[in-house]
């Protein structure tokens, strides 16, 4: 046991660092999203940190998962602004690189890398939502395509995205995990329509996306027709693979801020309990996500024990937004400069509810961890 | 980073397991015996000469078996004397010496050995009865009280895991086989889900008391604080897991004839001794906030 950087991985973190020093300018920070994302993006391709643990072979660095951690690490500790292709690196790739054929391959991977081509998530319905295996988009072949119809709800970035890693149902007689097909379709097809969805928040994150009548080519399905099921379990355990780490690095930078605006404020004896509690949380989701780590190291595949880390922090982040909003006493509800508090507490309810709801989360710990006997 | 025990330390909380689930009541003798005792303290004082992470597992099972007597108080202070001996030890903290009865002498935390004599004090975890010295003269020991302190606390915040561990495990038994209106309890998700609560905050907890372990094995900058916030989550967890593993057993986990009380008790001394978990985030506030 030693919870120091290795040399190699202490070198590796230094040199991001005075990377993204140089790099992380002010403007990149302050530009809007969507242009400034795509700038911040591609100088970190061009500098060989997208991909970080992609094979070689595809363009990617190779690099275990460690620099993965510390690279994540670092663009929190940065307050970097997010990658514009998190859902091609961290889901579509992978899936593609698992399932995909040459030719997918050899015309997507390196536009994900580059961020020339952005991604966004077809999986969730309005009547699909944690029932995945729900799903109703129909895709009908029709000689050498797929003739798409349906409706998906909740896909970040679907607004500017090029291409949709999206499951279908392509036999209409089938139920649920059985007769699923998974498809990457072009979001530039004539028959799509992306419209936002304006949140809690006032902005819009997230989108609805319309299929009609869109045409896919049968060469677009990753695996085999009516094998999507399995596809899409792939893409959702490397959503969860090193996600523990983005989300704790995330935390890490708000409990700073939180610490930051209780001594510039003052905190009652509550209050710097309260502190406390989430500081120490912090802590123990950080170090087991590094017991996780070392486990998916050693053995390639990631601990049970990291399977409680999106619970935990969702929850504690929902704690520490409020915390600082009781910081700020009455005058919590003025949104002064930039409403950061106010924004981010609100944005915390949903933190619960995306990328699998905490009672979900707690079914699948209960029955796949502990092995208790299954509620459906 | 490498956050995982070797395989010395695995095969020894292996070890550690068989031998507390033969014998749930080891004696000292028997313990030392077994190479327990003065792992972590230097060679030259006659110890094992390891770190005191090669001894954290042990703690960790010790709870998990709720051993009685003062192995832990003796392996604590071991490493403080001039040199290891085979007397039985205890601590005297906030003036509460733990097992009083049951050791040869006791140090105090102005590092005074002092004979084990005075009352010992009815408590509510009967396996680890507290007492009041008579008197706290006796031989001054030239070493540092706080590696003593920071060396039990993180030994208790490892036996609280094992505690939370245990208590878990012993809920996951029952409603796997309990029924009512003709299913498994556990399948009912008002009962798996505080379970599931419960295997995660005890990851939690084992990940502060192994954070919290090295940091006191490397004597790393930030030790106190580490300790502090192991002891105050650990503690907190294992009386929960204990209360939630009584709750999903319905009324035989509110009976005596059931071990889950024994774990519950215990997990409460673990948290009330050397300060609650309120009081142990106090140092963590200061750390981060004065």
């Amino acid at each position: 046991m030693d919870l120091r950087d290795t040399p190699e991985e202490a070198t590796f973190r230094e040199e991001l660092r005075s990377w993204v020093e140089q790099n992380l300018t002010n403007e990149v920070r302050r530009g809007r999203f969507e242009e400034a994302g795509r700038d911040w993006s591609r100088k970190l391709h061009e500098a060989g940190y997208a991909g970080l643990t992609w094979p070689k072979e595809y363009g990617g660095a190779g690099a275990p998962y460690s620099h993965q951690a510390i690279f994540l690490e670092e663009m929190a500790r940065a307050e970097a602004p997010p990658h514009l292709g998190v859902i091609g690196l961290g889901m579509a790739g992978p899936t593609i690189i698992a399932h995909g054929t040459e030719t997918h391959k050899k015309e997507r991977l390196e536009k994900i890398l580059s961020t020339e081509e952005i991604w966004c998530q077809g999986f969730s319905e309005p009547d699909a939502g944690s029932d995945l295996s729900a799903v109703r988009t129909t895709a009908i072949r029709d000689g050498d395509e797929f003739v798409v119809n349906g409706q998906k709800v909740w896909s970040s970035f679907a607004h500017i995205a090029d291409w949709c890693i999206l499951v279908t149902r392509s036999d209409p007689e089938s139920q649920r995990h059985a007769g699923l097909t998974y498809l990457i379709v072009d979001m530039h097809s004539p028959g799509v329509e992306v419209r936002p969805l304006r949140q809690i928040t006032g902005e819009a994150e997230f989108n609805e996306i319309f299929f009609t009548d869109v045409r896919v080519p049968v060469d677009n399905v990753l695996g085999e027709v009516g094998g999507g099921w399995g596809v899409a379990m792939t893409t959702l355990l490397h959503e969860r693979g090193t996600l523990g780490f983005a989300l704790t690095a995330g935390l890490e930078s708000q409990i700073r801020k939180l610490i930051a605006l209780a001594k510039e404020r003052g905190a009652t004896e509550v209050q710097r309990d309260a502190i406390a509690r989430e500081w120490i949380g912090l802590q123990a989701v950080r170090y087991t996500n590094y017991r996780s780590l070392t486990t998916l190291m050693k053995t390639g595949i990631p601990g049970p024990e990291g399977s409680g880390a999106k619970l935990w922090w969702s929850e504690a982040n929902q704690r520490v937004t409020k915390l600082a909003l009781e910081l700020l006493g009455p005058e919590a509800q003025l949104i002064g400069e930039n409403g950061y508090w106010q924004h981010q507490q609100l944005r915390s309810r949903g933190n619960t509810i995306e990328a699998g709801t905490s009672e979900i989360l707690r079914n699948i710990i209960a029955e796949r961890v502990l092995g208790l006997p299954r509620s459906r | 980073m490498d956050f995982a025990f070797t395989q010395e330390q695995e095969e020894l909380r292996r070890e550690a397991r068989a031998f507390l689930e033969a014998n749930p009541e080891a004696s000292l003798a028997q313990l030392r015996e077994l190479g327990w005792l003065g792992v972590s303290a230097s060679e030259e004082r006659g110890g094992g000469g390891l770190a005191f992470l090669d001894e954290a597992v042990l703690f960790e099972e010790t709870g998990r078996a709720l051993l009685p007597g003062p192995f832990l108080t003796t392996a604590v202070v071991l490493p403080a004397l001039p040199e290891v001996d085979e007397q039985a030890w205890s601590v005297e903290v906030d003036g509460l010496v733990p097992d009083l009865l049951h050791v040869d002498r006791v140090l105090t935390q102005e590092m005074r050995s002092v004979p084990a004599e005075g009352e010992s004090l009815a408590t509510m975890d009967e396996t680890r009865p507290l007492g009041r010295l008579a008197s706290s003269d006796g031989d001054q020991i030239d070493g540092n009280w706080e590696q003593v302190r920071l060396r039990l606390l993180s030994a208790l915040a490892l036996e609280a895991v094992g505690i939370s561990q245990r208590a878990l495990e012993l809920g996951i038994e029952y409603v796997s086989q309990r029924e009512q209106f003709g299913k498994k309890i556990g399948s009912y998700q008002a009962v798996s889900h505080p379970l599931a609560d419960t295997y995660v905050e005890t990851e939690l907890a084992r990940s502060l008391a192994y954070w919290a372990a090295w940091s006191v094995s490397e004597a790393a900058e930030g030790a106190a604080v580490a300790v502090a916030a192991a002891k105050a989550q650990c503690a907190d967890t294992s009386v929960r897991a204990c209360e939630r593993s009584i709750q999903v057993h319905g009324g035989i986990g509110f009976t005596w004839e059931h071990p889950l009380h024994r774990y519950y008790k215990r997990a409460q001394w673990i948290d009330a001794f050397g300060g609650h978990a309120a009081v142990q985030r106090r140092v963590v506030a200061a750390a981060l906030l004065d």
